[in-house]
């Protein structure tokens, strides 16, 4: 009879080739899959190259997206794009995905199948943590760590502690998982689960869809997170079967397990959330908002650019207006989004609604392109931060919301719910 | 090896977008992104701080993306070590994994000021404080870790490791 564990202590256990691990430990650890983007690969890429190795540890295990600068914004970005795709020819890589084939990393790599139940994915990006929605321990690291894993496999953990969040309760109307997840990093703060798992269970989480779950894994970072675990369950199965291409296996934390804390909520309390500048843990509800005119409205987003984001704006915005001071900037996560949101007409109603909508990019989550804030401006954003400058001029401000509330407030002007329409 | 320099002192949460903006994310170098380091909370940072200057911040220091361009930012600025009471786990694995010296001590930060001269001690992990006497244990790192730093950084480490067939 072994000792109970969480599910992060299995999955890491497993990949260590050892029988149990223990928060605290550093460990040695096997990745089923490595990842960079246009942004970290070619730092990833230079220091690979000092390690004096001629071939990655498996050119089937890597995912390289040029997705953030992408379609190239510039001429320096163009030429890290360049460094990827060379470095994706040179070897081999079966994984790389070029502008037109491409999404935003942790929208597309779900899709596609590449990660799955059981796995230990590590990414060099943050939210890298998105795919502990299908039950995979997925974390984020830098290009270093993500040179020594793309030459050998394996790369060095500290096995953390988990804390269970314990979600009950009926969701109000228009309340998704981005709302769910404002508000526990609310409660918690910006490193409340610093080095730790942030791992979801529930009534209500069993309830939520695997895009609302993905929206919650990807934000865990954002409280400091390690990574962000949600039980695999139909659901998860289900959306995994029509993707996979390979055998995984399900890990479950066992009743007894060690956690570090157990917090509970009660949905049925938690309204739409909006995170104030500059921090995503500045999280009010949407009656206490006040009214606050805007300039911009972005939904999209490894945090909000999946499917039931798409419905949830088309909703809104189908038939509506965008308000005449607003600029509305939409976002696939992937080309198959952009290629269905055309096909089943929500493309028609944003453009009928005087919305641009885009080709995947991160672009402006990050100030980069497609929406970068003057001085002065506003924008309400369903991505992941509202740090200073995050998306664009040191005096900007970033409001983080869910779909239903960016497009209601590209409707009003001002952020507010549908309530409101 | 012990490093001598100025202090700087920045608060909690002092996030990756604070250390170097994505908008010089298209590039990758110390060189070119050192001019930015610290840019959007600190414009003259990068123009006044003196090669051997400690950066010293409170809780969470270097929350937010997994940019290895922040450490590297600060040392191509010149910043020799960087002392805070906690740090985001990505970017303490990325100052490991480059060779940048960090620190986690809060009782060193909670009686440092900007202008204070501190004196480090890396193996011990000593911090003294010139202007006011004191003196500080920083939390000692695990032997691992040690090993890491002995080597240079994660890719010195590896490299000798591919070396020995392990």
């Amino acid at each position: 009879m072994s000792t109970p564990a969480t599910m992060a202590q299995k999955i890491l256990a497993a990949h260590a080739e050892r029988e149990s691990v223990q928060p605290g430990e550093l460990i040695d650890v096997r990745a089923d899959l490595v990842l960079a983007n246009d942004i970290t690969a070619p730092i990833a890429i230079t220091e690979f190259e000092k390690l004096g190795v001629d071939r990655v540890f498996d050119p089937a295990r890597i995912a390289l997206v040029p997705d953030h600068f992408a379609p190239n914004k510039d001429i320096k970005s163009a030429e890290q794009c360049r460094a990827l795709r060379e470095f994706a020819r040179r070897y081999g890589i079966v994984h790389y995905y070029e502008v037109g084939r491409m999404g935003i990393e942790h929208a597309l790599l779900p899709e596609q199948g590449l990660v799955l139940p059981g796995d230990v994915v590590v990414g060099a990006d943050s939210h890298t943590c998105t795919y502990g929605a299908v039950g995979a321990f997925a974390t984020g690291m830098g290009s270093t760590d993500i040179a020594v894993a793309m030459a050998t496999g394996r790369i060095w953990m500290r096995v953390p502690e988990t804390i269970r969040f314990i979600y009950r309760g009926a969701l109000r109307p228009w309340v998704r998982g981005k709302d769910l997840i404002l508000y526990t990093i609310g409660l918690i703060g910006v490193e409340g689960a610093r080095y730790q798992v942030m791992e979801f269970t529930g009534p209500a989480i069993a309830a939520l869809s695997m895009d609302s779950r993905f929206t919650m894994a990807n934000m865990a970072i954002e409280a400091g997170a390690k990574a962000g675990l949600f039980g695999v369950d139909e659901k998860t199965l289900a959306y995994v079967a029509e993707r996979a291409t390979r055998p995984y296996t399900v890990y479950a934390s066992d009743p007894e397990a060690p956690y570090a804390q157990t917090i509970e909520i009660d949905v049925s309390a938690i309204e739409p959330q909006v995170a104030f500048p500059h921090l995503p843990s500045n999280a009010k509800p949407i009656s206490q908002v006040g009214n606050i005119p805007i300039d911009q409205a972005v939904i999209g987003s490894c945090t909000n650019g999946r499917w039931e984001d798409l419905v949830e704006a088309a909703t809104i915005l189908k038939g509506r207006k965008v308000h005449p001071n607003v600029r509305c900037i939409i976002i696939p996560g992937t080309q198959a989004l952009y290629l269905r949101a055309v096909k089943e007409g929500l493309a028609e109603a944003f453009v009928e609604a005087g919305a641009v909508f885009s080709t995947p990019t991160c672009g402006p989550c990050l100030g980069g392109h497609m929406g970068v804030l003057a001085a002065g401006e506003r924008c309400v954003s369903t991505t992941n931060r509202n740090f200073v400058g995050r998306m664009g001029h040191v005096e900007s401000e970033v409001y983080l919301a869910s779909p239903a509330i960016a497009a209601a407030s590209a409707v009003l002007g001002r952020i507010a719910g549908p309530d409101e329409l | 090896m012990t490093i001598r320099g100025r202090a700087w002192k920045y608060g909690d949460n002092v996030d990756t977008d604070a250390i170097i903006p994505a908008r010089y994310l298209n590039m990758s170098t110390e060189a070119e992104l050192a001019p930015h380091c610290m840019e959007d909370i600190d414009p003259s940072f990068a123009k006044r701080v003196q090669r051997g200057d400690i950066l010293v911040a409170g809780k969470n220091f270097g929350c937010g993306s997994s940019r290895e361009h922040a450490p590297l930012a600060l040392k191509g600025a010149g910043v020799s070590c960087v002392i805070a009471e906690t740090f985001a786990r990505i970017f303490y694995r990325n100052a490991i994994n480059i060779g940048l010296p960090i620190l986690e001590c809060p009782e060193a930060v909670r009686a440092t000021q900007t202008g204070h001269t501190l004196e480090v001690d890396l193996a011990t992990g000593t911090i003294r404080n010139l202007d006011t006497g004191q003196t500080f244990q920083a939390t000692p790192y695990p032997p691992f870790m040690l090993e890491l730093i002995a080597a240079g950084g994660l890719i010195p480490y590896t490299r000798q490791r591919l070396a020995r067939g392990g």
